[in-house]
């Protein structure tokens, strides 16, 4: 079975700007992938490479064994992505929202019913499906981005900051969604936060990108090691990755 | 396929149940009413006492009781409604952040523009076709004429023309809505357009030809002429002088030019009926059939632009 995700020498450069520079990244099926990076690391537009939105420069990628760039239809009826800053049409509400991702997905309207009651139980929206998405506040939207995932219940989801904005509780709340999904459901998570300790928690493999530049890959314990030698395990994921950053950095 | 139609059930349902349409609608229905009510009660007094011609139906929408014309007024008008249908279709969406949250879906990039379009021209359709029922019916009241077979095709070609018309300056709005990323910006440069191509470029056509002088030895008709052919040539390039002549001809089967050189009057018009015998409907539209191949050819262009300015844009910008 071919990896979840894979990339070769994946490189993007927007004029003389290298926003993603010769990247091999590889993700197993059922992993939490913890992808981690300061602002403007290239995070996005990787995933965006991935999702076949953007044209890489040069090098290949892998989706399922498909390549995004040619095949983008069945790569996005795979892949479910939650972006940062997500937009929601703000007359809607959250049934109606579901619905119309549902009939762009192509997914027959009965079922779609059901499953879209299911993903706002799961995000605790339920009591929230009849008002407009105008009203719901920043947390709520997010949930709702949640939502269109469960509802699309993809093979793998790509979550972009999910919980930037929201409360410590509601913070918890998503991050144990998240890992349900990929305990319960297979589903292979590949997950930009900034929240190292829940990263550090939930992730069964870690990349550290700086400056466009893939600069560790491995989990915790790998990651460990290779920084600190044998006697690092009681470091944090933080340590580990703020002395990435500081190497990197000026 | 699905995704196309899912596009445009959303499109057609938020231009419906959106107050600008509404608004716009209105205003229209209320207009072209109540011209075709005044043109209905002056042909009733024109005809009193004389022997009732055929297609009196079609002189609704010919004939001016108040100010102009409907005809003139769905030329003058109609693009509006397809500039205010479409002047924000993409780059709102751009702006809240849902276009990338779209084409993140399993759909190709130009179902979204499809979409947008087929939901567009779809309520055009639906208004157009609102206005010429209730002039239908206006037409029974005022006039006790219903609409003849041959009355119904020239409507329903009339209907057609209208659309390619009305939907260009939608495909005009959508180009826009892809170029600027500003709402506001798109607006004005689509009401700017339709000013300039409409009204600036006629005008500034008989301007070019009045300065023309004659040629030497060339008598004041060939000169006269000359100077007309010269204005029609150059003032073409406006979409609405096009639509004009197509539908002066389809309403009206006694036109045997598309070029207006000599204006007749409504008294002039029903006693030269007396002996010049309405062309046929496929008469008239082979004499259209240069603009209306020209209409479909500009709505194309549009759409290609359109299409080649969204696919190629980084998404990181959308």
């Amino acid at each position: 079975m071919p990896p979840a995700v894979e990339t070769r020498e994946l490189t993007k450069r927007y004029g003389a700007q290298v926003a993603v520079d010769r990247l091999d990244l590889r993700v197993e099926e059922g992993e939490i992938f913890g992808f981690l990076g300061p602002n403007g690391a290239g995070k996005t537009t990787t995933l965006l490479m991935l999702l076949g939105l953007t044209e890489p420069t040069a090098g290949q990628a892998r989706v399922l064994g498909l390549d995004p760039a040619r095949r983008p239809i069945q790569v996005k009826a795979q892949v479910g992505y939650l972006q940062e800053n997500m937009g929601f049409y703000r007359d809607l509400n959250a049934l109606q929202m579901l619905d119309y991702i549902a009939e762009l997905n192509g997914i027959p309207r009965r079922p779609a019913l059901e499953r879209a009651e299911a993903a706002l139980e799961a995000v605790g929206l339920a009591a929230e499906a009849q008002k407009k998405i105008g009203a719901y506040s920043r947390g709520m939207r997010q949930r709702l981005g949640l939502a269109e995932i469960l509802l699309k219940a993809p093979r793998i989801a790509f979550l972009d900051e999910p919980t930037i904005g929201l409360d410590p509780d509601g913070t918890i709340r998503l991050l144990e969604v998240i890992e349900q999904l990929a305990r319960q459901k297979g589903m292979t998570i590949v997950l930009c936060s900034h929240l190292l300790e829940q990263v550090q928690r939930i992730s069964t493999r870690i990349g550290i990108m700086i400056g466009g530049r893939l600069v560790a890959q491995g989990t915790m314990g790998e990651l460990r090691t290779a920084r600190f030698g044998l006697g690092g395990s009681e470091y944090t994921l933080e340590e580990i990755y703020l002395k990435y950053f500081r190497e990197a950095g000026p | 396929m699905s995704a196309l139609r899912a596009i445009m059930r959303k499109e057609v349902a938020d231009h419906f149940s959106s107050y600008r349409f509404l608004i716009l609608f209105s205003l229209i229905a209320m207009v072209s009413v109540l011209m075709v009510y005044m043109a209905g009660l002056k042909i009733a007094q024109d005809l009193e006492g004389e022997v009732k011609q055929t297609f009196i139906f079609l002189m609704l929408f010919t004939s001016s009781g108040i100010g102009f014309p409907l005809v003139q007024f769905v030329a003058f008008f109609g693009p509006l409604v397809g500039l205010i249908l479409g002047f924000d279709s993409i780059n709102r969406e751009w702006n809240e952040g849902t276009l990338s949250k779209l084409l993140a879906q399993p759909i190709h990039r130009d179902a979204v523009i499809n979409g947008k379009f087929l939901a567009g021209a779809l309520v055009i359709a639906v208004t157009l076709l609102a206005i010429v029922a209730a002039i239908t019916g206006l037409g029974l009241a005022t006039l006790g004429v219903v609409p003849g077979m041959e009355e119904l095709y020239r409507i329903f070609c009339y209907l057609a023309i209208s659309l390619i018309y009305i939907s260009f300056w939608l495909g005009v709005a959508i180009l826009f809505s892809i170029l600027f990323r500003s709402i506001t910006t798109s607006a004005l440069a689509s009401l700017a357009s339709w000013i300039f191509f409409s009204f600036l470029v006629p005008l500034a056509a008989s301007a070019a030809v009045g300065a023309a002088p004659p040629l030497s030895g060339e008598s004041n008709t060939a000169y006269l002429l000359r100077i007309t052919q010269l204005e029609r040539t150059m003032s073409l390039i406006s979409p609405m002088r096009l639509y004009m002549e197509c539908t002066a001809v389809i309403v009206d089967p006694l036109r045997k030019t598309t070029a207006a050189l000599v204006a007749v009057g409504r008294d002039e018009e029903i006693s030269l009926a007396r002996f010049a015998g309405p062309l046929s409907l496929d008469q008239s539209l082979l004499m259209i059939l240069p603009q209306v191949v020209f209409l479909v050819a500009i709505l194309v262009l549009c759409f290609a632009v359109s299409y080649v300015v969204f696919l190629r844009r980084e998404i990181r910008s959308l």
